[in-house]
């Protein structure tokens, strides 16, 4: 294993895409960079721009608005990358699955890496599925 | 010394800065995170990060200045290195020269003028707005910062070199022990957050509002260099600090060393308490902040210190 690999491990910058999600799921995300479930001890911290981002951890079921915002945001962040799909909208649609304005599931428009479902999943379910993401790289 | 043996002294002490600045990025990051009762990132988090920024994508948006945008992340990296060489050589060689100190005042504020060049050659909007934030920034730290640097060179006799400021406190005891002293560590310490774009006064990346600001087009190694030189400004501006103020015991053996490197410590601590424990300020009120209060108590110093107290 390579030196620059894994110090990708060991530092992922996350950058939180909000495509059209009830807002469950952010809160989440949100709760997950608290205090209380430091993710720092991974490494991982929010950026504010894609261009600083090593992870897009995207919500939602990505409507007909959003399409061309995630194609950008995912053009502009610099590779390698990864692509979390948190939520049962960002993987399959959820309970928005039938709604007129479905455009997603999220794999349909960029390459998904990881997929965290529930609705909405927690902040624990989210480390334990980035946690087994990193163990599976190599 | 000639050319080729300076320019491996840069080299050498280039290495040295940026892996002791990445490793007081680390106490930086650790403390706050114990403050803030978490367990904090492992020993090797900023390694981590700059091996991590090195192995991205190098992305030049597009509609910039090539040249400017990839040159000024360098230039910063150099700035910082260079104040940090020259301290290095006061504390290990004893070499200095008259009006070093000024020298050393204008190359401080090179980091801040490269994050500039950087944003605005970068085309972004939102990063026109981080420049402008930074800009008005450096106009208002600097003049309490310079206020709190001129109290130590008046109380060493009028001088303007960083050996002699240091060598005097080797004689007279420690600046802090007066009055002026006092007041002038205060507003160094205040002021140094500002230099170093910590959180009272980070309004030029925050990252909330504007999306890290000034370095939001920056990725890859680029921005690598930025946070290089941050973590070394964070070694070097404390011990500036430490130079002009805390001096007094001549590093000779060991022991004198621990005792530097316990007051180094000291200031780092309390500019992370102050990074901790306040908000973020707007421009405004830091333009106020800055120019008001602290001006006059740097300036009521000053003229104590003129006194002789
Ligand atoms: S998965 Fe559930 S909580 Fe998350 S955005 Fe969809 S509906 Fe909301």
């Amino acid at each position: 294993m390579n030196l620059k690999l894994k110090a990708l491990k060991k530092s992922l910058w996350v950058y939180h895409v909000s495509a059209g999600s009830c807002n469950n799921c952010d809160i989440e995300i949100l709760d997950l960079l608290t205090p209380r479930f430091d993710v720092e001890r991974f490494g991982i911290v929010l950026v504010g721009s894609p261009r600083h981002a090593d992870v897009l951890l995207c919500t939602g079921i990505v409507n007909k608005k959003c399409v061309e915002r995630v194609k950008e945001v995912y053009e502009q962040t610099p590779k390698p990358c990864v692509v979390v799909a948190i939520g049962a909208c960002a993987c399959s649609g959820g309970i928005f699955r039938d709604g007129y304005q479905m455009a997603g599931p999220l794999n349909k428009i960029i390459p998904v890496d990881v997929y965290i479902p529930g609705c909405p999943p927690k902040p624990e379910a989210i480390i334990a599925g980035i946690v087994k993401f990193l163990k599976e790289i190599k | 010394m000639n050319v080729i043996y300076s320019f491996w002294y840069f080299v050498l002490s280039f290495i040295f800065l940026s892996v002791i600045g990445l490793f007081v990025s680390w106490i930086d990051r650790k403390i706050t995170a114990r403050i803030q009762w978490r367990v904090g990132p492992p020993w090797y988090q900023s390694f981590a990060d700059i091996i991590k920024l090195s192995g991205k994508e190098v992305l030049v948006p597009e509609g910039s200045n090539r040249f400017t945008f990839i040159f000024s992340p360098i230039l910063s990296v150099i700035a910082s290195t260079i104040c940090g060489t020259m301290l290095l050589l006061v504390l290990r060689k004893n070499f200095g020269f008259g009006g070093d100190l000024i020298l050393f005042i204008y190359l401080l504020t090179i980091p801040s003028l490269s994050i500039i060049l950087g944003g605005s050659s970068s085309g972004n909007v939102l990063a026109s707005v981080g420049i402008s934030r930074e800009l008005k920034l450096l106009l208002s730290y600097e003049l309490p910062f310079i206020c709190a640097i001129i109290i130590p060179a008046i109380k060493a006799n009028f001088t303007t070199s960083l050996i002699e400021i240091f060598q005097y406190q080797n004689l007279n005891g420690s600046n802090i022990f007066s009055l002026s002293g006092i007041i002038g560590f205060i507003i160094i310490l205040i002021a140094s957050t500002g230099k170093l774009g910590v959180v009272p006064f980070d309004l030029a990346e925050a990252e909330t509002e504007i999306a890290g600001g000034a370095l939001i087009e920056y990725s890859g190694i680029l921005l690598g260099f930025y946070k290089l030189a941050k973590s070394i400004l964070l070694f070097v501006v404390p011990l500036f600090i430490v130079i002009l103020y805390l001096g007094g015991t001549p590093i000779i053996g060991f022991g004198s060393l621990l005792i530097f490197i316990l007051k180094y410590l000291v200031v780092l601590i309390l500019i992370t308490l102050i990074r901790n424990t306040n908000p973020r300020l707007r421009i405004d009120q830091s333009l106020r902040f800055f120019w008001g209060w602290l001006t006059l108590i740097g300036i009521l110093g000053i003229l104590i210190s003129l006194s002789g107290v």
